[in-house]
């Protein structure tokens, strides 16, 4: 941060605050403020009853019981096999590996709609991967263990791509020294490595965790949208609009957001801790 | 601020743009049909049969355009403002709930033959090849482990006749509304899934393997079977069922608006012509017209029909009772794990 | 506050010369490609397998399949609607980026980082609800309906709802790029310029945008992408009119839910070259300009807290 006296001289300086202040305020305003708070303004239209009864139904609890359950187990598996990802594009040399770099991306310039019939038509009971799983008893298509497998596909780049740099700067000497002191490479990997990378992998677990949470393109396609089984938070705002039963949907969206709300701070918050742990 | 004259420059040619694209939308004559789930492929010949019947007779070029969606849905999405100069949907209900947000006249349907609907259906089941839970009749399909698959009466017109179908036959059997009642109730114990339109519900049926038996229009068990094969699925015809008649209306907000009444009206009543007919018999509507109907006696069993009117007095009435909001259905429908 | 005052400058070359150091690592050989064989077998199962699926299921019948697919007018006019409305979001989302990039980091001001987190919202709200919004804004039944219908003015069910739609779910990507760019950049160039007698457009002209283009760029492509690409609140928004209210994404899902699949994979394999020219156009900035940015992802969250 540079000194305050600095900044405050600028401003007499360079042209342009009243315009490009003025351009943002008011864009800010037309494009997302006044558009978000029609949310709470109508969510305000229903008593407190009808708030609390739209919120709490059966129905909608059972959305976001999926839609945090499965947001979670796909976080924590992209948690996991992140690390490996990671470790092995930053630490291994092996054909291919620019080529996988590369593509890495993929799932945040793929069309969702796209994403949802692909891997619908690769997991269902017909398809490349589904029917070796059906053999063995497990639906993947239609069932809630498909949300997994689309947030999975959706969240596959954030824990690598959050990683992949704090592993390049780790200092090797660290290893070595815990090599000499005798440690072999699990317990150097447990109790040196894997400390210093906690804080990237947390961040990068919540950021899976919160784009799962509001995915929609892609999971309808796979997820047969059963009503208590398989139907996800914003697919139940969806068929609250073609209800027509804007306030409900509007009351179920408010809860909503304030959870993804939440999560942002969280992700901030976790954001300032690595930076001070990092400095 | 030259800064602000090239963003100032900026806007106003994308505004011109608009204007310029909107200017150039309203030279050519365009309709807009919104239609519910299952007239996809008819309406798509039938549009194009117009257009050459209308060019032939005005000269004049007309593009028209399809949405389709659940019935209920489609009307509401007029009644917020998508603009349709007519809609054909699936129960005059979701029309006289656009006649209400006084964008339809209220007379609508006494204006075109046969209640305003060119075409009628009823409801059928479609189960897997060789019947294996053996369903024959509305009585089967409460069955412990029968799973039935029909779309969201709240937004969809076929699930409306579905559920007015099964709950007509419980009536005639029991001739008592609480029977009838706790038929209805066993008969949604049993479906896993509700889409919001009947499309959606044969998807789920046809393509992911959910669920034993699929309450459908007819035409919509005619297509899947003759496009999707005779070898997966058949027709299972019941001892009753509903006479079930999609109407069609203009919308006068819009047509007076657009200045598309002519043509509009014109559209419509092409649909009782002989041409518009056959279409119809060919997407697997019933016709009106009786040389068609025989043309196409071989396709459309028969089927013991009752009417709306006759056992639930009407839509209104029906509507209210059973799809408003805390009606039977809201009471009778907790989607179970 | 140290989202925005973090190091942004890690070369390529440095990362090489580190690269270089780090060699293999100290694990078995035999340990070492079991990782890869680990980590190759998760990716192709969720990353490489649904990118071939893609065109395979595409070209199933043939060529010519395809491209009836691809050239049929229905399809031709969601390519053009599509273009259409990434043509009126990306200058828009640009001119946004640009002024709100100036404001925020070469003049201090009372709640700087309120307005930070305001940028941010959209990223951080699903889909649905960011269609939804403007339903409850503009539909008839709102409180601007009757207002819109008796002058006319179609928005919701129309071009301009699906414009506005995509607006706010994009209007982050340009903003949250430049920001961090330009305060690394600092004022000085700036200052050094205004006091040679430069005036405020000429200061921004040939001293900032080339301190900033390929930001800029970088930007402009992850919204371009997420632009063409956005399905859920465009969905809520488009009224479902076909020929006319439907972009790519959408018609992806009514040919999809219209059984015809072939047609579908074929639109959609054209949206996969788009990430795939998105990800290549991507990885050749982030060369150009030896500067690593922040991978803003597509959708759904702030990413740009993320070191890199």
């Amino acid at each position: 941060m540079k000194p305050k006296s600095i900044l405050l001289k600028q401003r007499g300086v360079l042209p342009g605050f009243g315009l490009t202040m003025g351009f943002t305020i008011f864009y800010l305003s037309m494009v997302i403020l006044i558009p978000i708070s029609m949310i709470f303004i109508k969510t305000a239209s229903m008593s407190w009853d009808q708030f609390v009864g739209a919120v709490t139904s059966p129905r909608a609890m059972a959305a976001y019981y999926l839609s945090f359950t499965a947001s979670f187990i796909a976080a924590m598996i992209n948690g996991i096999f992140g690390i490996i990802v990671a470790w092995v594009l930053e630490r291994y040399n092996f054909p291919g590996k620019r080529i996988i770099d590369g593509l890495l991306d993929l799932p945040f310039a793929l069309p969702t709609a796209v994403a949802g019939i692909t891997l619908t038509a690769i997991y269902s009971s017909n398809g490349w991967f589904g029917q070796y799983l059906e053999a063995i008893g497990i639906k993947a298509a239609y069932s809630p263990l498909g949300v997994v497998i689309v947030l999975t596909f959706v969240g596959l780049p954030f824990v690598v791509r959050t990683l992949q740099p704090v592993l390049h700067d780790f200092d090797k000497e660290m290893e070595d020294a815990a090599a000499s002191l005798g440690a072999n490479r699990w317990q150097t990997f447990t109790k040196v490595i894997l400390p210093e990378l906690l804080p990237a992998l947390l961040t990068g677990f919540v950021l899976a965790f919160a784009r799962g949470l509001g995915e929609y393109g892609s999971v309808i396609f796979i997820a047969g949208n059963m009503p208590m089984r398989t139907e996800i938070t914003p697919l139940l705002i969806m068929i609250k609009l073609e209800q027509f039963d804007y306030a409900g949907a509007s009351a179920i969206a408010a809860v909503f957001l304030l959870a993804s709300f939440t999560l942002l701070l969280l992700i901030n918050l976790l954001q300032r801790r690595k930076n001070l742990v990092r400095a | 601020m030259k800064f602000k004259k090239t963003v100032l420059t900026a806007l106003a040619v994308i505004l011109a743009l608009g204007l310029a694209h909107s200017a150039l939308a309203q030279k050519e004559i365009t309709l807009l049909n919104v239609s519910y789930d299952p007239t996809r492929e008819f309406y798509q010949e039938f549009n194009a049969t117009f257009v050459k019947y209308w060019a032939e007779k005005t000269g004049q070029t007309v593009t028209i355009r399809q949405s389709h969606g659940g019935s209920g849905k489609q009307a509401r999405a007029v009644i917020d403002g998508l603009e349709a100069d007519v809609v054909s949907l699936a129960l005059a209900y979701d029309v006289d709930a656009i006649a209400r947000g006084e964008l339809i006249s209220e007379k609508w349907q006494s204006r075109l033959p046969d209640n305003s609907s060119p075409y009628f259906s009823t409801i059928v089941f479609l189960v897997r090849k060789g019947n294996p839970k053996n369903i024959k009749d509305w009585d089967d399909l409460i069955k412990p482990g029968v799973s039935v698959i029909t779309p969201n009466p709240k937004t969809s017109g076929g699930a409306r006749w579905n559920y007015l179908a099964a709950w007509g036959f419980a009536l005639k059997r029991w001739g008592d509304e609480a029977k009838a009642k706790d038929f209805v109730a066993a008969l949604f114990k049993n479906v896993p899934i509700l889409d919001t339109g009947a499309r959606g519900s044969t998807t789920t049926f046809v393509e992911r393997g959910i669920g034993d038996v699929l309450l459908a229009w007819e035409n919509e068990a005619l297509l899947a079977i003759n496009t999707l094969g005779k070898d997966k699925f058949e027709i299972v015809i019941p001892s009753l069922s509903i006479l079930a008649e999609p109407p069609v209306s203009v919308v006068d907000a819009v047509v007076d608006r657009r200045g598309t009444r002519e043509v509009a009206d014109a559209y419509l009543r092409y649909l009782y012509t002989e041409e518009g007919q056959i279409l119809a018999g060919k997407h697997y509507h019933r016709p009106r017209l009786e040389s068609v109907a025989a043309k196409y006696e071989g396709q459309f069993p028969k089927v013991n029909l009752f009417t709306i009117d006759q056992l639930l007095g009407g839509w209104p009435e029906a509507q209210k009772k059973h799809f408003g909001d805390g009606g039977i259905f809201d009471q009778l429908y907790q989607p179970n794990k | 506050m140290g989202k925005l005052s973090m190091p942004m400058n890690t070369t390529i070359a440095a990362r090489a010369t580190l690269n270089a150091g780090i060699g293999g690592g100290q694990e078995s050989k035999l340990f070492r490609w079991a990782l890869i064989a680990i980590a190759t077998a998760f990716l192709g199962l969720f990353l490489f397998a649904p990118i071939i699926a893609v065109f395979a299921k595409a070209l199933e019948k043939g060529l010519s399949v395809y491209f009836s697919a691809i050239t049929e007018p229905d399809a031709q006019a969601a390519i053009r609607l599509t273009i259409l409305t990434a043509a009126i979001t990306v200058p828009l989302n640009l001119c946004f980026g640009v002024a709100a990039a100036w404001a925020i980091t070469k003049f201090d001001f009372f709640g700087k980082n309120l307005l930070i987190t305001l940028i941010d919202i959209p990223f951080s709200v699903s889909p649905v609800i960011s269609g939804m919004i403007f339903v409850l804004l503009f539909g008839a039944q709102s409180l601007l309906g009757p207002f819109l219908t008796a002058h006319n003015i179609k928005i919701i069910f129309a071009v301009p709802g699906i414009v506005l739609a995509t607006i706010f779910v994009t209007s982050p990507f340009i903003a949250r790029e430049l920001i961090p760019v330009m305060q690394a950049q600092g004022s000085e160039e700036e200052q050094a310029a205004i006091s040679l007698g430069a005036s405020g457009w000429q200061i921004f002209w040939r001293v900032t945008l080339p301190n900033i283009k390929w930001g800029l760029l970088y930007g402009v492509i992850l919204c371009n992408a997420r632009a063409m690409g956005e399905f859920g609140a465009v969905s809520v928004v488009s009224g479902h009119i076909r020929g006319l209210t439907n972009t790519m994404p959408l018609h992806v899902e009514i040919l999809y839910n219209e059984f015809q699949f072939v047609a579908a994979f074929s639109v959609a394999s054209l949206l996969t070259i788009l990430a795939l020219v998105t990800l290549a156009a991507k990885n050749f900035v982030q060369k150009k300009s030896r500067q690593r940015f922040i991978t803003s992802p597509v959708e759904g969250i702030d990413y740009s807290g993320v070191q890199l």
